[in-house]
């Protein structure tokens, strides 16, 4: 694989007397799907905002791209995409418009913004509703548009915050492929998630338990270090030591 | 009823969590009410005026100085020459300019008739017409004072008493006037964006799925916000009587029931807005636009309602505020009881019916 | 500057798309402007007299002729004792009492003089002055009448200061007819331009914050400064159209004339809304919740409003307050309105007014860009 594209190394975020992430030290690949795996409340949110540059790390180092989350934020903003947790595309306005805006604040030309738009609409066949509202759509939808909205600028990363959570089963897997196709295209994928059967999908995970990194992997070379036979047996194994499952 | 103090124990918690707001509601009708209290008012007092005096006599000194003395009237400059007058009205400052005929003194010994000319800047013509007012009546009684020692005969001399507010302060007009305005524009306003606001998040669908009636969850929603604003009616209450001394000659008990009625009135308003809107955004737009500006103008708060065109009196029927207005001026200010405005306080019960009556209606059509 | 064009592009979409709310940008202020701008009349007239008359004579009846007479007064009853006048008071079908003494004819015929007794209702103060001058003027007249009559027949000698009269000639300049709406319109425009610019932009950017697509946009690499222009944009162009219209209403519904250079107006006026929308902003980018931005805004525009020098006239107030009145953006569009549209000023004599908004207006968006953080 190829170079290291995001590096932390002791990263702490502190609100207060609460410690949402505690010196979380990783680096990712170029290309690489990186699951961050957590429960909720966790403290992969903050991570992520941290990395995106929505927040300042109190403590600790980390480069994304090749520029610093301190002073470097808006460096780091032209190279990534994010997907937050909340609803990021304007429920208010229709597939296309909101196609339209998200390329435009990115500065993409108005012939390439037309390329882009046409090229979405066709591959998530969203042609009969390209001019609905969002608001019309059911949800497994919106997220794969709001995902290809967050990468419709190439970034070399993107950041995904529990993309799938509320999603069918179905769509869930769709939204993978999208994922998939996109770290063939070179994009790195750093993606939170709480689903155990999501995280087989990753090229590497890793765990966060009370805003510490408590395991990072391959899921075949993780399974095997717990001895266990799904993700989600090791997350629990992890999460709650002294519990038989 | 356990379940129901559990929804208004949660409603408070919203409410008190929110210090900001919190905050704004108390701290802001306060701050409100102290700088309106002294600031506004509709009294002259010290208007700018320039005289050009053409004459300079005794007479003229002397009634110039009558003039300036009378409290309502401040000399800005003296002007030489009528070219003047354009340049100082424009300036913006001077309101008022007084001139006086050559030769003054001597046209009135001589041919009992010398002029005085008054001109007023018009642009704002209710000032205008107070300060022509004010300026003739104190020459008139210049009048009167030169031809004393001779006692005219066959004169009639009003004794003029002024009843309710003997020192014509307006700080008790305006102060039933902001208490209605305060208390419609926070009870109307508060409700409606707290029921768009749970309608917005979701969360509205989720009490409603609850085992409570509809009717119980709005109630328990609107509960807080009638405590909230009758506490707040109380603080002004408070600081008009003891900052400003505006009296509460009648019933206390009758001035705090009717506060509460037109209160319970004021957020059934809320409610119907809260039920014809989707989003935060446009109840309070509706509630804001729709209600800040006719609660102000047509209530009677600042300007007289009778002297309004009729359709407009008749549009002023439909400001819940102008009733409460009447009804807080003749409780506090006249000390009548509900004998003198059981009409209004009728017509204000009818107002939260019909409010109600439309909520509740849209209401269902919503659900079913 | 194309980033901008699709934040502007984005916005007036989400605007016209609201179709709950464009009647309330457009439809709401407009009939209000039409409505209310009848409703700010101060003038006094047909006071409600009730008028008691005890004695019943030639005299007394010449008075209440004479009041009736007069265009201030409105005779709503009449009748014996004070009690009557007391209680039509109480119940407001009374401004003011007069009551004559029984056997007033003779006494005036005996000893020259009497006096009568004027009760007025002083809740509201000026009201309460005026009619005292008006109830003056008209029992002076009344004076003047009877002496003219029945003096000579008393053979009393006249001094002959009596016959000196003070004339007294106004003139009311720039709205000679004293038509208050001319004074009005403009002003109760300003206001409703104010409200919404303020209201809408001060929603702006919490209300992205409540739903959570101000994220989306933080991540972005766009400037702070490209962001509040893209907020700004489209409610300035949204405040210049709601002008327009209000002019053109106030030229044609009310012809209220307009003696000033129109494009100063204009001028200052897009001046003014950079100044208010980004005082809205301003408190967009300070709060939480809408609700929170909504009460905020609400407060300053209560305030800025009543002391606008609009409804009530600055000069009356006390010195402090008049100083206060420094910060209220709508006084400086009140006075510049008024002298543009009624006076004719012109560039020189609002150049204070153009310099000490513009310098509010750049220094409320500077904190506006200061106070948006893209990183929290």
């Amino acid at each position: 694989m190829g170079k290291t594209i995001i590096e932390a190394n002791r990263l702490s975020k502190i609100f207060g007397s609460f410690t949402a992430v505690n010196e979380i030290t990783f680096m990712v690949k170029e290309a690489e799907i990186f699951g961050f795996l957590g429960a909720n409340g966790a403290g992969k949110t903050t991570a992520i905002k941290m990395l995106t540059g929505l927040l300042s790390p109190t403590s600790g180092e980390a480069q994304v791209a090749g520029f610093d989350v301190y002073n470097q934020t808006e460096d780091i903003k032209r190279n990534i995409g994010y997907m937050s947790q909340r609803f990021s595309l304007y429920e208010d306005l229709t597939v296309t418009e909101n196609i339209e805006f998200y390329a435009g604040i990115y500065g993409l030309s108005r012939s390439r913004i037309k390329e882009k738009t046409s090229e979405l609409v066709q591959k998530l066949d969203l042609g009969k509703v390209q001019n609905a509202l969002i608001k019309s759509l059911p949800l497994g939808w919106r997220q794969k548009l709001a995902f290809s909205v967050a990468i419709i600028h190439d970034p070399k990363i993107v950041f995904l915050d529990e993309p799938t959570s509320g999603v069918d089963p179905i769509t869930r897997r769709q939204f993978w492929e999208l994922i998939y196709e996109a770290a063939y295209q070179g994009i790195t994928v750093f993606v939170t998630t709480h689903y155990m059967d999501e995280a087989e999908y990753c090229d590497r995970i890793s765990m966060m338990v009370d805003g510490k990194i408590q395991a990072l992997d391959t899921p075949e070379l993780l399974k095997k270090q717990f001895d266990a036979s799904t993700m989600h047996e090791v997350f629990v194994k992890m999460a709650r030591p002294h519990e038989k499952i | 009823m356990r379940r129901f103090k559990a929804f208004v124990v949660k409603e408070f918690y919203h409410i008190f969590r929110d210090t900001k707001t919190l905050i704004i509601l108390f701290g802001m009708p306060i701050v409100q009410i102290m700088l309106f209290g002294y600031a506004i008012t509709n009294e002259i007092k010290d208007a700018k005026i320039a005289i050009l005096d053409k004459s300079k006599d005794h007479l003229t000194v002397r009634l110039s100085d009558k003039i300036l003395s009378s409290g309502y009237f401040q000399l800005s400059e003296y002007l030489y020459s009528e070219a003047e007058i354009e340049e100082v009205f424009r300036k913006g400052e001077v309101k008022q300019v007084v001139i006086y005929d050559k030769q003054f003194a001597q046209k009135l010994e001589r041919d009992h008739q010398a002029k005085v000319q008054i001109l007023a800047d018009a642009t704002d013509p209710n000032t205008a017409n107070t300060l022509i007012k004010y300026t003739s009546s104190i020459i008139n009684s210049f009048q009167q004072e030169l031809a004393f020692g001779n006692p005219t005969p066959l004169t009639i001399k009003p004794e003029i008493r002024m009843l309710y507010n003997p020192n014509l302060e307006s700080v008790f007009l305006f102060v039933p006037g902001l208490i209605s305005v305060i208390l419609m524009l926070i009870s109307a306003m508060m409700t409606s964006i707290s029921i768009a606001r749970e309608k917005e998040i979701g969360t509205m669908e989720v009490l409603l799925a609850s085992p409570m009636q509809p009717a119980q969850v709005i109630i328990s929603k609107v509960i807080p916000y009638l405590i909230l604003a009758f506490s707040n009616a109380i603080v002004i209450l408070l600081l008009g009587y003891l900052v400003f001394g505006v009296p509460i000659r009648g019933s206390l008990l009758l001035l705090l029931l009717e506060s509460i009625l037109f209160i319970v009135m004021a957020l059934s308003m809320g409610i119907l807005i809260s039920t014809i809107t989707n989003s935060q955004q446009t109840a309070l737009l509706i509630s804001l636009m729709g209600l800040m500006l006719p609660t102000i103008l047509l209530s009677g708060f600042i300007f007289p309602v009778e002297n309004m065109p009729m359709p407009l009196q008749l549009i002023s029927h439909l400001i819940p505020a102008k009733w409460f207005i009447l009804i807080l001026k003749s409780i506090m200010l006249k000390g009548t009881g509900i004998l003198f405005f059981w009409k209004e306080t009728l017509i204000l019960v009818g107002f939260t019916f019909a409010f109600t009556f439309l909520s509740v209606k849209k209401f269902k059509i919503r659900v079913a | 500057m194309r980033i901008i064009y699709y934040l502007v592009k984005k916005e007036l979409l989400q605007i016209f798309r609201n179709k709950g709310m464009l009647p309330i940008i457009f439809v709401i202020p407009i009939i209000q402007l039409v409505i209310l701008s009848n409703a700010a009349d101060f003038e006094i007239k047909n006071l409600k007299l009730y008028f008691i008359d005890n004695d019943h004579s030639a005299f007394s009846r010449l008075l209440q002729s004479k009041l009736e007479g007069s265009q201030y007064f409105m005779i709503t009853g009449s009748g014996l004792g004070s009690q009557n006048g007391d209680a039509a008071m109480q119940n407001d079908l009374a401004d003011l009492v007069i009551e004559l003494p029984r056997g007033f004819e003779k006494k005036l015929m005996r000893e020259g003089f009497d006096k009568i007794q004027l009760r007025i209702n002083a809740i509201d103060g000026t009201k309460a002055g005026l009619a005292s001058i008006y109830a003056s003027e008209v029992i002076s007249d009344y004076n003047r009448e009877i002496r003219d009559r029945y003096g000579a027949s008393r053979s009393l000698i006249l001094d002959h200061t009596e016959g000196n009269k003070i004339e007294i000639t106004y003139s009311n300049w720039y709205n000679p007819d004293l038509n208050y709406k001319t004074f009005m319109v403009p002003g109760i425009l300003v206001l409703l331009v104010t409200m919404i610019g303020a209201f809408l932009s001060s929603m702006n950017i919490v209300r992205e914050k409540e739903i959570g697509t101000i994220e989306q946009i933080n991540v972005t690499p766009i400037k702070k400064h490209q962001f509040i222009i893209g907020k700004l944009f489209p409610f300035w162009l949204l405040g210049l159209v709601e002008l327009s219209i209000g002019f053109l209403i106030a030229w044609l519904v009310f012809e209220v004339p307009f003696i000033g250079n129109i494009f100063l107006l204009y001028g200052f006026a897009a001046l003014y809304l950079l100044l208010i929308l980004g005082m809205g902003l301003f408190i967009s980018t300070l709060t939480q919740t809408q609700q929170q931005a909504m009460f905020i805004s609400w407060f300053f525009l209560v305030v800025f409003i009543l002391m606008s020098g609009l409804f009530t006239a600055i000069e009356n107030m006390p010195v402090w307050a008049q100083k206060v009145t420094l910060f209220n953006p709508i006084r400086y569009f009140i006075e510049v309105v008024r002298m543009v549209m009624l006076k004719g000023s012109g560039l020189f004599e609002v150049r204070w007014h153009i310099l000490i908004v513009l310098l509010y207006a750049i220094a409320l968006n500077g904190l506006a860009v200061f106070r948006y953080r893209k990183t929290v």
